[in-house]
């Protein structure tokens, strides 16, 4: 893709790329580690929406099918380590709290 | 002519998800405790990232690809929710106490 509609869409990513960067801020701040877990499930989105764009721009399907792994991984990622704020360990079992 | 106003409308759609992304990094970054903070990223997430999406599959060349970044808009709109309940109650069950006025002074 070229044109006025590509120069918009390289904006939004540089504009997401500086986002995810700022999320990053919460990341390394915490203070909770659920506000860390926050800040990455932001970042994933971020990521992705970047990964979808890059597919328009780009002109090729398979970066789809890289943002559709990456979201379901964040969210994976994020239920998983949930589980370890709630219990304190990852493995299923019975509960030590 | 239909063309070009498809495209801008798609180019608004696409800039509104911009804004709410930008919304939800906002609250994250300023808001006093984790349920405000998941309270603005999660939902403003769903939405931000749902409107760029939508922006982008109407312009996509592809149907194709249109129709696997609507099934992407499907996924988000349910992860994001889910994901950012999940983790407030676990958080929850962990003992972290929402902002108040009276517990402003003492920290988070």
């Amino acid at each position: 893709m070229t044109g006025t509609l590509a120069g918009l869409l390289w904006g939004a990513v540089f504009f997401l790329l500086l986002n995810s960067l700022a999320c990053l801020w919460r990341v390394l701040a915490g203070p909770a580690l659920a506000d860390r877990i926050l800040g990455v499930n932001v970042i994933a989105t971020n990521t992705m929406v970047v990964l979808a764009l890059l597919a328009v721009l780009r002109g090729q399907g398979f970066w789809l099918d890289i943002a559709i792994v990456y979201a379901l991984l964040g969210f994976t990622l994020t239920l998983v380590a949930s589980r370890l704020v709630e219990t304190g360990r990852l493995a299923f079992g019975e509960r030590t709290r | 002519m239909i063309g070009a106003l498809l495209e801008i409308a798609a180019a608004l759609i696409l800039l509104a998800g911009l804004v709410f992304l930008m919304f939800g990094t906002i609250g994250l970054l300023r808001l006093p405790d984790l349920y405000c903070r998941a309270h603005a990223a999660t939902k403003c997430d769903a939405l931000g990232a749902g409107l760029t999406l939508l922006g982008l599959a109407m312009m996509a060349s592809a149907p194709g690809d249109a129709l696997r970044i609507l099934a992407l808009i499907a996924l988000v709109l349910v992860a994001s929710p889910t994901a950012g309940h999940a983790l407030t109650r676990a958080a929850w069950h962990a003992g972290v106490r929402p902002w108040t006025a009276e517990r402003r002074d003492d920290g988070e």
